[in-house]
């Protein structure tokens, strides 16, 4: 039998380069050792997708693309196919699912300077995966044909008919295929969610793996660990990612598996976050539902859209918010990749900056109030703050450059509040205006007269 | 950091569950399922009130027989009234342009309307119509959570007619707006506040009371609707029971392949120091 | 040995986690593979449908749908039941040997009661429907004594769906699983064995 196998396996060596590949990225890949419970969600992203891509073949099968058909067709799935409610439920729970280990995901590379050279180009593929998340999910929502589904394609649709000069409008139909979202714009969005997206994502799902077995894995201390090698040319620092990390990746997708199951069994909808109750109701062009809101994982964009008074202004901002990730690993520059060994102010602007991502969140599921609003448009600011403060903090900077910089923030900030002033706001304003404030007083002045934006220094070697 | 996500998880679900009440404070319906009794009772109930405008065309006869322990023959005998097969779904003869015509909007299919509404927000609704007398009502009925409903109060027979009594209203009040609604022997109050000039609020009570009683008692009635809406739950997911049953041994499986991959995983790690 | 790389707890516990993975994967797959089953809607379609007889005249055939496939209903009349067992000599199976048919119609006439013939209307060939063609009808020669001519390839059956030898259909006409509500109220899909 082994000798078969054996004699199976040279063979298939002659001809295709099995052995090569599983050594090159699982035997022989070293990994550093020092993996915290971070960097589960790589994996776990992997796992989710496959998910994703089972669930929804089978899906696929049941489901008709027709806007006679569609709202139908998902109750049809959800009682007469067998076992289809299961296989629905895996299927909604798991894009929710996806975007949470993928935001941890994130959040881990800016814990630990993950994206920083010579990591510039996985980060990059990495957040072509994000867009191409964002988007197969959008395509994705519209298909149950329900109110939400509707009105929130109509919504995002519509912000592209914020373009000027007539472009705009003319884009919007174009995505439409018709005046509004129809059986036309369902169509397409189906090819695109089953077909086009998943095609890209594959793609780049291989490229973001090739990308990081390239350069090799970052570590809770942004220890190279190819900078120390011994005798044999062997990582000190790493053990091969098959079995070790094999083993401990299964362990983190059977404690995921235990609350993916939870959810999917006892909280499908999970409360009106992962299936919202208004999309229990047809698609009807001729009402709109009393909030139409994005799912959960839209919604810190969203609320960044909403807080600025211009439509113009407030879809730029929303797609800049999207799209400033891309040159993080240009506007940080700091030679200390691990927060570990980073200052303490920069600790604080990393958990300002989840914080506000967090409460944006809440604030884009919320119905808008003037104080809503008002907090909304703070939080914006302090989101784009971040990545400014990412910048600055690239090297030492003078008590002169630190001073001017403030001077032109808070100039800024006045005359910004100055175009959307507005009197009946007057106390909210100048009451909220003391976030931004605050917080360059916080990060822009403290370093210049306190000890608190002092760099440690990354060990050589990778501790624990 | 592990707490941070999970005290993070743990806010987000604590902050979910929005109602679907329009701020209203509703009547709890305290559903339950695993109530097979009930479930009957409710079933006849749609079959025998609720059936003649509004399909259930998701559903099936047999499916919901099995489902309530019910053969064949009893759905049959007691169920099957608006189909000829056992198999059929529940559909309704009347075409929905008529049906427009006569209500200003076609009844909609209640398949999943436990879900788009809520269980809390059907039962008050089904306990809530009172008599208008106000001409421009078509059927001389009213609703505290659907104003100016549409639909006429065909289980007036068993509920009887309600009348609205309001409550008094402080002289110079700015404004008056519903709150909440509870449950008062036999009546169904409707909380209201009033906000005052000076900014205060005062409580106002509305009262619905049987004026003309029905075959059903006011208990009685909330009884049965508690039956109809728990129905409706039901139908709205017929999966559901399967589900949570299946659900615990499958949490139970996957705990006990993390135990096992942890252990494997600890053994391997040994090695690592 | 308790330490080493090759103890006897690491194969144990590889063991055991390839076994209940295995056996989670396994089970994860039944219901994508249940799925691909007939789902309620077309079980409803195919469930057994429900004929009344009493309307229908000797000589004539009543065509319902059972499961997509034509079901057909013929009042035979006595000279043509009594035209059956003169035809065993030149039909393929005249004592009903293959399977077409349930245990309770395998007798001369092939049916419940003597004279109502219930068949599976599609030829045992490749799946036409034959039409019906009563003595003296079509031209199918002077000594056809009434019974089904599929039109595809010319398969012939008689008066209870029995092949006749020389053509390409291999089997009888296929009897569905039927039953008796009432003495004029048949079900088709539906008998003792299934109910």
């Amino acid at each position: 039998m082994r000798s078969l196998l054996t004699g199976l396996l040279e063979w298939t060596d002659a001809r295709f380069p099995l052995t090569k590949l599983w050594n090159e990225h699982l035997a022989h890949y070293y990994a550093p050792k020092n993996f915290n419970f971070w960097y589960f969600f790589g994996s776990l992203a992997l796992l989710v997708l496959v998910l994703q891509i089972v669930t929804g073949i089978w899906l696929a099968m049941f489901y008709k693309p027709d806007a006679e058909l569609a709202f139908e067709s998902v109750e049809y799935i959800m009682r007469d196919v067998e076992w289809g409610w299961l296989i629905r439920y895996m299927h909604s729970t798991g894009a929710s699912a996806f975007f949470i280990v993928v935001y941890l995901h994130m959040f881990r590379a800016l814990l630990y300077g993950s994206y920083k050279a010579p990591r510039e180009l996985l980060w990059i593929f990495g957040m072509l995966i994000y867009l191409c998340l964002m988007a197969e999910a959008f395509f994705g929502y519209l298909l149950p044909w329900g109110q939400m589904s509707y009105w929130g394609a109509q919504v995002i649709i519509s912000l592209f008919g914020a373009l000027p000069f007539g472009v705009g409008e003319a884009l919007a139909l174009w995505i439409r295929g018709d005046y509004v979202v129809s059986d036309a714009t369902l169509s397409r969005f189906y090819a695109l969610h089953v077909v086009g997206i998943p095609l890209v994502l594959l793609g780049l799902v291989a490229a973001h793996v090739m990308a990081l077995h390239e350069v090799g894995s970052n570590n809770p201390d942004g220890v190279e660990i190819k900078k120390n090698k011994d005798a044999n040319g062997i990582p000190m620092d790493g053990v091969p990612f098959h079995p070790y990390y094999t083993v401990k990746d299964l362990w983190g997708a059977g404690v995921f598996l235990v609350l993916f199951a939870i959810v999917v069994f006892y909280a499908p909808e999970f409360g009106g976050w992962f299936l919202e109750s208004a999309n229990f109701v047809p698609a009807n062009p001729l009402q709109t539902p009393e909030h139409i809101l994005p799912v959960w994982y839209f919604t810190p964009y969203y609320a960044i859209l909403r807080a600025i008074p211009d439509k113009l202004t407030g879809v730029i901002a929303m797609f800049a918010a999207t799209l400033i990730f891309f040159i993080l690993p240009w506007l940080d520059r700091h030679p200390v990749k691990s927060v570990r060994y980073r200052s303490k102010l920069f600790a604080l602007l990393l958990i300002l900056f989840a914080v506000t991502f967090i409460v944006l969140g809440w604030l884009g599921t919320q119905p808008p109030t003037p104080g809503k609003s008002e907090l909304g448009l703070r939080l914006g600011e302090l989101y784009f703050a971040f990545f400014l403060m990412l910048w600055v903090y690239s090297k030492e900077r003078t008590a002169g450059f630190s001073y001017r910089l403030f001077g032109a923030l808070v100039v800024l900030l006045l005359i910004f509040d100055a175009i959307r002033y507005d009197e009946a706001k007057q106390g909210l304003m100048m009451l909220s205006a003391l976030l931004p404030l605050g917080y360059f007083v916080t990060f822009l002045l403290l370093p210049v007269h306190t000890r608190l934006n002092e760099s440690g220094v990354e060990p050589e070697r990778v501790t624990s | 950091m592990k707490r941070t996500v999970v005290a993070l998880l743990l806010s987000a679900w604590a902050a979910a569950g929005w109602s679907a009440g329009g701020g209203l404070d509703l009547l709890t319906a305290r559903t339950d399922v695993e109530d097979t009794a009930s479930l009957q009772r409710g079933a006849r109930i749609y079959v025998n009130y609720c059936l003649g405008c509004h399909s259930l065309s998701f559903m099936r006869y047999d499916r919901m027989g099995r489902d309530l322990g019910l053969g064949d023959e009893q759905v049959r005998e007691n169920l099957l009234f608006a189909a000829d097969k056992v198999t059929d779904p529940m559909t309704i003869a009347m075409r929905p342009e008529a049906a427009a015509k006569w209500f200003g909007v076609a009844p909609p299919d209640l398949s999943v309307t436990a879900r788009a509404h809520g269980p809390d927000w059907l039962y008050s609704y089904l306990v809530t119509f009172y008599a208008d007398p106000d001409p421009s009502r078509p059927f001389g009925v009213n609703n505290v959570v659907f104003g100016d409903v549409g639909m006429p109060h065909v289980l007036a027979p068993l509920q009887g007619w309600q009348e609205y009594v309001p409550g008094d209203v402080p002289e110079g009040a700015r404004e008056v707006h519903a709150v909440g609604l509870a449950v008062d022997g036999d009546d169904v109050l409707v909380r209201k506040s009033a906000t005052m000039p000076d900014g205060s609020h005062a409580a106002v009570t509305d009262r619905l009371t049987v004026a003309e009683p029905g075959e059903m008692a006011p208990g009685e009635y909330r009884g049965a609707m508690r039956d109809l809406v728990n129905f409706l739950v039901y139908a709205g997911e017929p999966s559901r029971l399967e589900r949570q049953a299946l659900g615990f041994w499958v949490v139970l499986f996957l705990i006990v392949l993390a135990l096992i991959l942890r252990a494997l995983y600890k053994e391997y790690w040994k090695d690592v120091h | 040995m308790s330490n080493g790389p090759d103890s006897a707890r690491r194969r144990f516990l590889t063991g055991a986690a390839t076994v209940v993975g295995g056996a989670g994967t396994a089970c994860a797959a039944w219901p994508f593979a249940s799925a691909w089953q007939p789902s309620e809607r077309a079980r409803a379609i195919g469930a057994p449908v429900e004929v009344d007889v009493g309307k229908l005249e000797p000589g004539a055939r009543l065509t319902v749908k059972w499961r997509g496939k034509p079901v057909w209903i013929v009042r035979r009349t006595k000279e043509t039941l009594e035209s059956l067992p003169g035809l065993d000599a030149v039909v393929r199976d005249p004592a009903s040997d293959e399977p077409q048919q349930p245990e309770y119609a395998r007798n001369p006439h092939r049916s419940i009661k003597p004279e109502l013939l219930v068949l599976v209307g599609l030829c045992t060939h490749l799946g036409c429907s034959p039409s019906y063609v009563r003595k003296g009808e079509g031209n199918l020669g002077a000594d056809w004594q009434g019974g089904f001519f599929c039109p595809c390839h010319g398969s012939r059956f008689d008066y209870a769906g029995r092949v006749y030898q020389g053509v390409p259909a291999p089997t009888n006409l296929e009897v569905p699983p039927h039953q008796y509500l009432s003495e004029t109220r048949i079900v088709i899909g539906e008998d003792e064995g299934t109910a």
